[in-house]
């Protein structure tokens, strides 16, 4: 295997070093290593970080193939910095099943871009009504260890209970969509000022807040862990502030986009910011900003959601609710999180790939950058800037909300086990 | 003058007040012996209704064969949000078919602002209704009727509605009519109060330029114009009041009730009125109520609007035959 060797990259946001890898891993981390016939990457003034891993990521395959696949949405993964994704089940048909499960995992390793980690639906078609075989996805090759009916809310509270009690058999997690279902019947948006002048229906934080505070309670009744997909309130981040005090075992994820964006972009009326959760208010995205740097959350999912152009180009009550996420991330968190100060290098380390790794039990991944470690890297160029232009993504889909809108850094290069998956800035 | 006319709010005080006056030009139209204008002639005008309002589609056919437009009704019935593509479809199909103007309701709040900003099409689009969002020349044809009750009919010209106070009363938070008539009684002027159920207030309310209460029986005595909201009967099964019987009893418009409002304050109704609930028939045919007038007023207030939207700089009716001549 050949060797290739990094030099001068300031690791975690520290200190330039060079990391010499060496087949499927990292051989040395040092200062002036030589190159001694290694294929060398300059890579000074940039930023090395452990191989980003994504715990929310639709991929869309099987079913919905038009949207994305395994093979185009690693692809993304792999441009975006990411050598991990955990993908969402709600596929069709559904991922509640060794089968299914275990077809995405084969069609991830096929890839070659990022490893996947398939998750399994809670209930049987996502329909919230019976469990579906938890224990089965577990010990299938996919080896499931979370568990999520992402798009749709576990809300029976019985059934939420009985999932958490279930997955402590083999340490597994249960990753909830919180929203009452009742209480965002016909939600569009956001509900509040804005929502009230557009005439669109309203989605209640407290829908969110109160799904959130049930669960961790439910968690701390039965002694599990609960992980709460997309928080988008202030009022979920004090909830999961108040259950982390009380030594609940709960985690919480953030997207980039509930990071920067506001439901006023919906006066816009345009689909393209469309998405559930909904957008927020300036008040939530600062209280949330706030909660990822401080671990209230403890991380960045993107909730990558591709659809096809078709889905979006019409009027907002008939649009799919998503947007894609995975090539934008690293550089939507660097302009809301380290441009801020709120977080340094080797915090967005932290929250995009040590503790996603952590929570979902990818062991490969989320390791330090030392020597011995499998070599997932990301190298990214902090000082570029650029117009977004969805025509260079990867994903089969464009539903991204920051066409032509300029955002800092840039990943250059991404390495899966070794191999270069992005050389660059080009897929390899 | 705006290209399009998509909600209340873009209105400016001089904008509203043009189409007021316009209107009246156009309302004497309404006295002849032969109700046409060659103003619009050689134009196409597309009706383009998602959702079904005979009435409203009516007051626009009248206003545009009043202007000799020539006028296609296109009845999207049922395919509005079923399959995302229709409205851009057909948007384009209009557009191929050169049409001039569009008027579009739809059941979904938005799809006007996306017509006119999607690129999909290049004519002028006016809103008549999308759902619970905006109806701004609903709130036009109010905003003239009031003005000829409350000021007159030649008093009124150049005028807008400074101090008169308007009480609006129901089913608020599902209701576009409230919506454009808070953003156009505010820019002409008026103080605007809300009075409704607090479940059916919207959330956001606090922002509007209009007060809140949930006692009608305070705020009548106040009231130069009490405009009544249509309920529908299907929001009791959604828990917004317990019953039809409650309801009525303190949110409806009855004899006694009106009794307490000036003696020449008015009640107005967008319609269809549904008698009973929300307003009794005694008041509903009494001379105060102005819903008659309402509908006949809708088309010149849509008259107007056309013929300013399509391009009308110099007053409409004065010798408007040689003017279309030029063009
Ligand atoms: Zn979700």
């Amino acid at each position: 295997m050949s060797k290739i060797l990094i030099r001068g990259a300031k690791v975690l946001g520290g200190e330039a070093q060079d990391v010499l890898i060496d087949g499927e891993t990292i051989a040395r981390v040092g200062t002036g290593l030589p190159a001694d016939g290694a294929t060398v990457v300059e890579a000074e003034g940039r930023i090395l970080l452990p191989g980003l891993v994504d715990l929310h990521t639709h991929l869309r395959e099987p079913g919905r193939e038009d949207s994305e696949t395994v093979l185009t949405g690693t692809r993304a993964a792999a441009g975006g910095g990411y050598t991990a994704v955990f993908a969402m089940a709600n596929t069709f048909p559904v991922a509640d099943t060794a089968g299914v499960v275990e077809q995405v995992y084969r069609l991830g390793k096929e890839s070659g871009y990022c490893d996947v980690q398939p998750i399994g639906a809670v209930t049987v078609g996502l329909e919230g009504k019976k469990l579906a075989e938890l224990g089965a996805m577990h010990e299938s090759a996919a080896g499931v260890t979370v568990f999520s009916d992402d798009g749709k809310c576990v809300d029976d509270a019985v059934i939420m209970r009985r999932a958490l009690e279930y997955v402590k058999a083999f340490g597994g997690v249960v990753a909830q969509h919180a929203q009452e279902p009742r209480l965002t019947e016909g939600a569009q948006m956001n509900e509040g000022i804005v929502s009230a002048e557009l005439g669109l229906g309203g989605w209640p934080a407290v829908a969110e807040e109160s799904i959130i505070a049930r669960d961790v309670l439910l968690a701390e009744h039965v002694g599990s862990r609960v992980h709460i997909c997309h928080l988008s309130t202030a009022g979920s981040v004090e909830i999961v502030r108040w259950a982390k005090s009380r030594g609940i075992d709960v985690t919480a994820e953030v997207t980039p986009h509930h990071l920067l964006l506001t439901d006023e972009l919906v006066r816009t009326y345009n689909p393209v910011y469309k998405v559930n959760p909904p957008l927020r208010t300036e008040r939530d995205v600062m209280a949330l900003r706030e909660a990822l740097a401080d671990g209230t959350i403890d991380i960045v999912a993107t909730d990558h959601a591709p659809h096809p152009h078709e889905d979006k180009d019409c009027e907002w009550a008939a649009a799919a609710m998503g947007m894609v996420g995975l090539e934008t991330a690293l550089s939507v968190v660097q302009h809301t999180m380290v441009e801020t100060g709120l977080l340094d290098w080797a915090g967005v380390a932290d929250r995009m790939s040590f503790k996603p790794a952590k929570i979902g039990r990818a062991t490969g991944h989320g390791r330090p950058v030392s020597e011995g470690e499998p070599a997932n890297l990301t190298l990214v160029d902090p000082a570029y800037r650029g117009a977004v232009d969805p025509a260079t993504f990867a994903s089969r889909s464009r539903n991204t909300p920051y066409e032509g809108r300029e955002l800092p850094g840039r990943v250059t290069h991404t390495f899966l086990r070794g191999r270069a998956t992005l050389m660059d800035g080009k897929l390899a | 003058m705006m290209r399009h006319l998509i909600s209340a709010a873009d209105l400016t005080r001089d904008d509203a007040v043009l189409i007021l006056d316009t209107a009246e030009e156009m309302a004497r139209v309404a006295d002849r012996p032969i109700k046409k204008l060659p103003t619009l002639r050689g134009r196409t005008i597309c009706n383009l209704f998602f959702e079904d309002s005979t009435r409203t589609r009516i007051s626009f056919e009248a206003a545009e064969k009043r202007l000799s437009a020539d006028v296609i009704n296109f009845a999207a019935k049922g395919s509005s949000v079923s399959k995302g593509e229709s409205l851009k479809d057909t948007a384009q199909t209009l557009e191929a078919m050169g049409v001039d103007a569009v008027v579009i309701r739809h059941g979904a709040s938005g799809a006007p602002y996306r017509l006119a900003n999607s690129g999909w099409i290049d004519a002028p689009v006016i809103n008549a209704g999308d759902g619970t969002h905006q109806h701004p020349t609903q709130a036009l044809l109010d905003a003239f009727t009031m003005r000829r009750r409350l000021i007159g009919r030649d008093a009124g010209l150049g005028q807008d509605l400074a101090g008169k106070r308007v009480t609006i009363v129901g089913d608020v938070l599902h209701s576009r009519v409230a919506r454009s008539n808070v953003d156009l009684l505010h820019t002409l002027g008026a103080e605007v109060t809300l009075v409704a159920p607090p479940t059916l207030v919207p959330v956001g309310v606090g922002t509007w330029p209009c007060e809140v209460s949930y006692d009608l029986d305070s705020t009548l005595p106040k009231s130069d114009a009490v405009m009544m909201l249509r309920v529908q009967r299907e929001r009791m099964n959604a828990a917004f009041f317990p019953t039809e019987r409650e309801y009525s009893r303190r949110y409806g418009l009855d004899a006694d009730r009106m009794a307490k409002m000036p003696e020449h304050a008015i009640v107005m109704h967008p319609g269809p009125m549904v008698r009973g609930m929300e307003i009794t028939a005694e008041v509903a045919d009494s001379d105060r109520c102005t819903v008659v007038e309402q509908v006949a007023n809708g088309v010149s207030i849509r008259m107007a609007v056309l013929y300013l939207l399509l391009g009308g700089n110099e007053p409409a009716v004065t010798n408007p035959s040689s003017r279309t001549e030029e063009k």
